[in-house]
């Protein structure tokens, strides 16, 4: 246990270390100072917008900005779309994949568009080589892209005042994906690569095991898609099996790395934010609250792994702690951290079975997603989810104060609060709903594999997975129905846009604001106290 | 004082009777409320009335129909439910009751009275509602002001206790700032031409009716996002009991649609919903009590917000007039000699300045008063010609003025202003002073040092609102040096010297433009754009009219400190705000806790180790969450309708307290209350 405990403080202690510098690093970035990676970047940056006719000058208001992200997702969502359908024609299909149903195709269109990257699927027996790259994994960058983009439009709210304008969509997200995801995922896949994670176009291996039974072994171009699969919080594996699989997370380093590139764009966000808001300490604020409730959770699941669940204990059939579901190379302690890592984060890989989790384990995974993306969250999305929340409780709170209340000295008033209670309810709607439909009719009822109230749960979790964008799965439940296909892929884009769209507004009339000067008057944000009341 | 001490009698007196008429008619107007058209503006509680009905027609159903094993419950659950409506509409009832009795009486002095028009000289008979703007009426001693207006002839002496409550007449004349008057106030002596300047209906003793009884109350920004936070929460919870019905069909049971009910209306922000109109009328009404009127209630909340305060010198800062207070003579004069000079060249002075000099030679060097007849001495008075004013006494010519005139006025006369004389001039000019020399022929004697008082205990006042993170900035027509000294004495954070009304409108416009609210007091017209550019304007009930219309609140006192109470006050109300929503948010903690685990103990056993708190039975439990939640509002009435206590402290100190009182009393207060109420039911056999 103490050899657990060291694992995850030292995860833990590597994991800040490396989010601080990142975060400097994107917040050059985004401010548009000069970075190492200038020389190459700059060219290759002005060649895209001179092809896609972009005028890097123009800004624009929060209307424009949503709509060329709207427009932009959903031709993403189209593209990837008629790529699965259309995959029985198009090259690098060694394994002669045909088209994906189209119920099965739309709702992974939406899954990889919107960030959720849930998988109705098993990939190895349902995407060729093809859809995997051109579709899911560019889909991977984009998506992560375009939150990071939500978030510093946000961003921009609180640092300008008196404006409209919130920036350039195409440029925020060329931006991110050049000089963040493609270089880190660079790095990443190439390490993975040298750990034995496989990379290649070749057909299925057929290999006769050592009892003489014939197996096919899945191949692929796996280390290029699970570097942007876990760096972009996306978390659709290649394989069913996702990072379970040796192929995609071969060794406990690679374990330890593909922990790190969830968790790592999440983490250094907030230090982005508070660089970019001239106060580093407001980042540091939200880091901590995000880190608080991480550890906090991280306990208990570890814990209830740990000691196991009473009442099976009980009986006497098992060791009291469970490792039915865990993969013995990974062992408890790494398998709960990636397990509260990739629900706190959104991301939804996944390298064990959520569903064998003890009881109370499962709840708090549950939990992590139901609130939102906020302990991290996704790449973006975590950032803007937590401000989200900063917002409603600095409203309440601020008020005792005795003025109007204020965020980085912009008052929060009606239209702030219409927002942001949508952002909250839309997501909170659409797993509610969801699963009520789900729960109540016999199509719904008709794909558990556990009756009982281990049912409900696996449809709680499915519909809080698809609305929070995160896109783990709890399994147990035969989700590759055309009613889930289509709850499912309803509930993420709701789940998506349904908080992206307030935040956006929320920007746009911040923005126009003008800032109040602190006083000792005004509540400060900064200060241990308010950290403890934003949780 | 004597005022106040009168009215606080009157009122301890009548106290009683009034409370018990303004609650009685309170109950009557709880149950008028009830009206959906009326009850639908309050969605939080509105929620609560429909589920009210349901529960009713669902008790009654199951009656009819003979199931008779949850009738006791369901019976019990109707009447608490119907009584948490009934008892939030009581809260906004009572704080709008004081309003309406305060409206009655004004009403009563709009009375129809009969206007003397001038109609090409000649006076015509009009009732004042035919009175038109622009029209010309006379008022004599013993007529009521049949309207709003500007004296444009004569000088009276005005009853306005109507109004004001002040029984104390006041001037009104014509040209200056003494020139509006109020429709519905009495001429007590002398008479006055005025033109009238509103309408019918849009007197400005009109618009106080509408204001005090709350008939066109609209919601401010502040409370409008608050009830979107509230609303939100609703449809949350209203969502997540609608989903739970299904969870249970789920799981094979049924949760009765009543106890349905009662979860959702003890997840719902019920207190502060119940409350929150009350708080906001409440907030207008303590104002109202200390004599400011707010136009709106937008006003009160942004009084909340200013961190800003314009105040100007004279009448808010110091006490308006300069005093001596001492005397410092030339080389080789003895102060004595001085102090008889100054006293003899003041005796028939008249203004404060005079007598204060008079004064302190009398307490300085006992040189008593003497008669300026028996003298035969002959008194200059000030012109502004000579800028000197003196006596001529038996061969002697005492004068006193500023430096430079009497400089000039000793040069004439082949003398000279001494180099120390000079230094001391300079010396009093530098700290504030003003430097009166003395001089007696060719002559100097010295310099009378007068001074602006500065208010008692203003300067503590301000170190108040400076915690509270508001800045003071003194606005004065003084020099830049007098003024400096002053704003020291005083302890002001900046000021503005040499002020001009445009000087002044352009301060309050910088100051917005980096971002601060600014409020302001004036009295004059050309203080008008000013009081219309601040946040928060405070025009003075004396002032002119034009003055009265650019504010955003009128204070019938004309009492310029009270500014930083109009502050306090609209950020108590938004505390108050913010600690009823926090106390009502932290309630629900409790709540869940005494009705997951009786709803689901049926089909989920194991919920029940959630049964923290002991109680009973599943139905007690569910009962008494339904009691706690009604009797909440009616226990936070008097503190919705009072205000949590304000103290001038830091924002992250009071932050710190309120958290510490409402958060975490509002999360352990009804651990307890609910069990109180369980052991109480189950004494009672109720359950």
């Amino acid at each position: 246990m103490s050899f657990d405990l060291l694992q995850m403080g030292s995860y833990l202690a590597v994991l800040l270390l490396l989010a601080v510098p990142l975060g400097y690093y994107m917040a050059r970035v985004f401010s548009g100072e000069r970075t190492l990676l200038d020389p190459i970047l700059k060219r290759l940056e002005r060649a895209f917008y001179r092809v896609a006719r972009v005028d890097v000058t123009k800004e624009m208001g929060w209307r424009e900005y949503a709509l060329s992200l709207l427009v932009f997702s959903f031709l993403g969502m189209l593209t990837v779309y008629l790529i699965q359908r259309l995959q029985g024609i198009l090259p690098f299909n060694p394994e002669h994949f045909g088209a994906v149903r189209p119920d099965l195709a739309f709702n992974t269109a939406v899954s990889f568009v919107t960030n959720t990257n849930w998988q109705a699927y098993a990939g190895e027996r349902t995407m060729s080589y093809f859809t995997q790259m051109a579709a899911l994994t560019v889909q991977n960058f984009l998506s992560a892209a375009t939150g990071i983009a939500v978030a510093l439009a946000l961003t921009r709210g609180f640092t300008r005042r008196e404006t409209g304008f919130l920036g350039n969509f195409w440029v925020d997200i060329t931006r991110t994906t050049l000089w963040v995801l493609l270089p880190l995922s660079l790095i990443l896949a190439l390490v993975l690569v040298s750990q034995g994670v496989i990379q290649n176009l070749s057909p299925y291996l057929k290999i006769t095991t050592l009892e003489g039974k014939e197996q096919i072994l899945a191949m692929g171009p796996v280390a290029s898609q699970e570097a942007i699969k876990l760096l972009g919080t996306n978390g659709g594996g290649f394989f069913n099996a996702n990072s379970a699989h040796p192929y995609e997370n071969p060794t406990p380093f690679t374990n330890l790395l593909e922990m790190l590139a969830i968790q790592i764009i999440p983490a250094a966000l907030p230090i982005t934010f508070g660089r970019l808001v001239g106060d580093r300490r407001q980042g540091l604020v939200i880091l901590a609250a995000m880190f608080l409730l991480f550890v906090l959770g991280l306990t208990i699941v570890y814990a209830s792994e740990y000691y196991g669940n009473p009442l099976i204990k009980a009986l006497g059939v098992s060791s009291p702690t469970t490792m039915e579901g865990k993969e013995v190379r990974f062992g408890l302690a790494q398998s709960s951290l990636f397990a509260t890592i990739t629900t706190a984060v959104a991301c939804g890989a996944v390298n064990s079975m959520h569903d064998s989790f003890t009881p109370f384990a499962g709840l708090i995974l549950l939990l992590q997603m139901m609130v939102g993306e906020v302990v991290f969250g996704g790449a973006g999305a975590g950032l803007f989810g937590m401000l989200v929340f900063v917002l409603l409780t600095v409203f309440i709170v601020g008020l005792m104060v005795g003025r109007t209340p204020e965020y980085l000295g912009k008052k929060i008033e009606a239209r702030e609060m219409k927002m942001v209670t949508l952002a909250v309810l839309i997501p909170g709607a659409a797993i509610l709903l969801g699963s009520a439909v789900a729960a109540v009719t016999k199509i719904g009822t008709f794909s558990l594999s556990n009756p009982g109230p281990h049912g409900l749960s696996e449809i709680l979790y499915a519909f809080s997975s698809g609305a929070a964008n995160n896109g783990s799965a709890f399994a147990g439940l035969n989700s590759n129905t055309p009613f889930y296909n289509i709850t499912l892929g309803i509930a993420m884009l709701v789940g998506r846009f349904g908080v992206i769209l307030p935040v956006l507004a929320v920007a746009g009339s911040l923005a126009a604001k003008k800032t109040i000067p602190p006083g000792p008057g005004t509540f400060q944000t900064t200060t241990p106290f308010s950290f403890f009341c934003s949780l | 004082m004597v005022r106040e001490h009168d009215i606080s009698n009157r009122q301890a007196k009548s106290t009683a009777s009034l409370m018990r008429s303004l609650v009685l008619s309170a109950v009557k107007d709880a149950f008028l409320k009830l009206d959906p058209r009326f009850q639908w503006r309050n969605p939080v509680m509105f929620v609560v009335e429909i589920g009210a009905l349901l529960t009713t027609f669902f008790t009654f159903r199951d009656v009819l129909a003979g199931i008779k094993e949850s009738t006791n419950l369901n019976l019990q659950l109707t009447l608490w439910l119907w009584l948490t409506v009934l008892f939030a509409n009581f809260a906004e009832a009572l704080a709008e009751g004081r309003g309406k009795a305060q409206a009655a009486t004004l009403r009563r002095t709009r009375k129809e009275t009969v206007a003397k028009k001038l109609v090409g000289g000649q006076i015509k008979k009009v009732p004042a509602s035919e009175l038109r703007k622009g029209d010309i009426v006379l008022v004599e001693a013993g007529d009521i002001i049949p309207g709003d207006g500007e004296v444009i002839e004569g000088i009276a002496s005005v009853d306005e206790s109507a109004v004001t409550g002040e029984s104390a007449p006041v001037i009104r004349e014509s040209g200056g700032d003494r020139g509006s008057v109020t429709g519905g106030t009495r001429v007590l002596s002398d008479w006055i031409k005025v033109r009238i300047t509103a309408n019918p209906g849009e007197t400005f003793l009109d618009r106080m009716i509408s204001l005090v009884e709350g008939a066109k109350r609209q919601k401010t920004p502040n409370e409008i996002a608050l009830t979107i936070l509230l609303i939100a929460m609703t449809i949350l919870f209203l969502l997540a009991v609608a989903t739970l019905e299904a969870f249970a069909l789920y799981s094979g049971t049924v949760a009765p649609v009543p106890v349905l009910i009662a979860l959702l209306v003890c997840l719902i922000p019920t207190t502060i919903g119940g409350l929150l109109s009350a708080i906001g009328i409440a907030g207008m009404d303590r104002l109202l009590k200390r004599n400011v009127l707010a136009m709106s209630g937008r006003a009160v909340e942004a009084a909340g917000d200013v961190d800003v305060l314009l105040l100007d010198k004279t009448g808010t800062i110091t006490l308006g007039n300069r005093m001596a207070t001492s005397f410092i003579p030339a080389p080789g004069i003895s102060e004595e000699e001085l102090a008889d000079a100054a006293q003899l060249a003041s005796l028939a002075d008249e203004t404060p300045e005079g007598r204060s000099i008079v004064v302190l030679a009398k307490k300085e060097f006992n040189l008593r008063e003497r008669d300026l007849s028996s003298l035969k001495a002959t008194f200059v008075p000030f012109s502004a010609h000579t800028r000197m004013s003196g006596v001529n006494i038996a061969g002697r010519e005492i004068r006193k003025g500023a430096a430079d005139a009497i400089e000039a006025y000793v040069k004439q006369r082949g003398g000279a202003l001494p180099e120390e004389v000079k230094a001391t001039v300079e010396r009093v000019t530098r700290e504030g002073g003003t430097p009166l020399v003395v001089a007696e022929g060719r002559k100097v004697l010295g310099v009378i040092y007068l001074k602006d008082v500065v208010k008692g205990g203003i300067k503590e006042r301000f170190a108040r609102l400076r915690r509270m993170g508001i800045k003071t900035v003194m606005i004065t027509g003084d020099n830049p040096l007098t003024a400096a000294a002053i704003a020291a004495e005083a302890g002001v954070d900046d000021f503005l010297a040499e002020a001009t009304p445009e000087a002044k409108l352009r301060l309050i416009r910088e100051y917005q433009a980096r971002g601060h609210m600014v409020a302001m007091t004036g009295d004059g017209t050309n203080d008008a754009p000013a009081l219309a550019q601040a946040d928060v304007g405070v025009a003075m009930n004396t002032g002119t009219s034009a003055a009265k219309e650019a504010g955003n609140m009128v204070d019938l006192d004309s009492n310029p400190t009270k500014l930083v109470e109009i502050v306090e006050i609209g950020k108590q109300l938004l505390m108050t705000r913010g600690a009823l929503t926090t106390f009502s948010v932290a309630n629900d903690v409790a709540k869940y806790f005494a009705i997951i685990p009786a709803l689901f103990t049926t089909a989920y056993p194991e919920l029940k180790v959630l049964n923290i708190m002991g109680l009973a039975t599943p139905t007690s439990a569910i009962l008494s969450a339904v009691i706690f939640n009604a009797l909440i509002i009616i226990a936070l009435i008097p503190l919705a309708l009072r205000g949590i206590a304000y103290r001038p402290l830091g924002a992250n100190a009071i932050l710190k307290r309120n958290l510490l009182i409402y958060g975490l009393g509002g999360l352990i207060a009804p651990f307890i209350g609910i069990k109180l109420i369980d052991l109480l039911l189950i004494a009672l056999g109720l359950v």
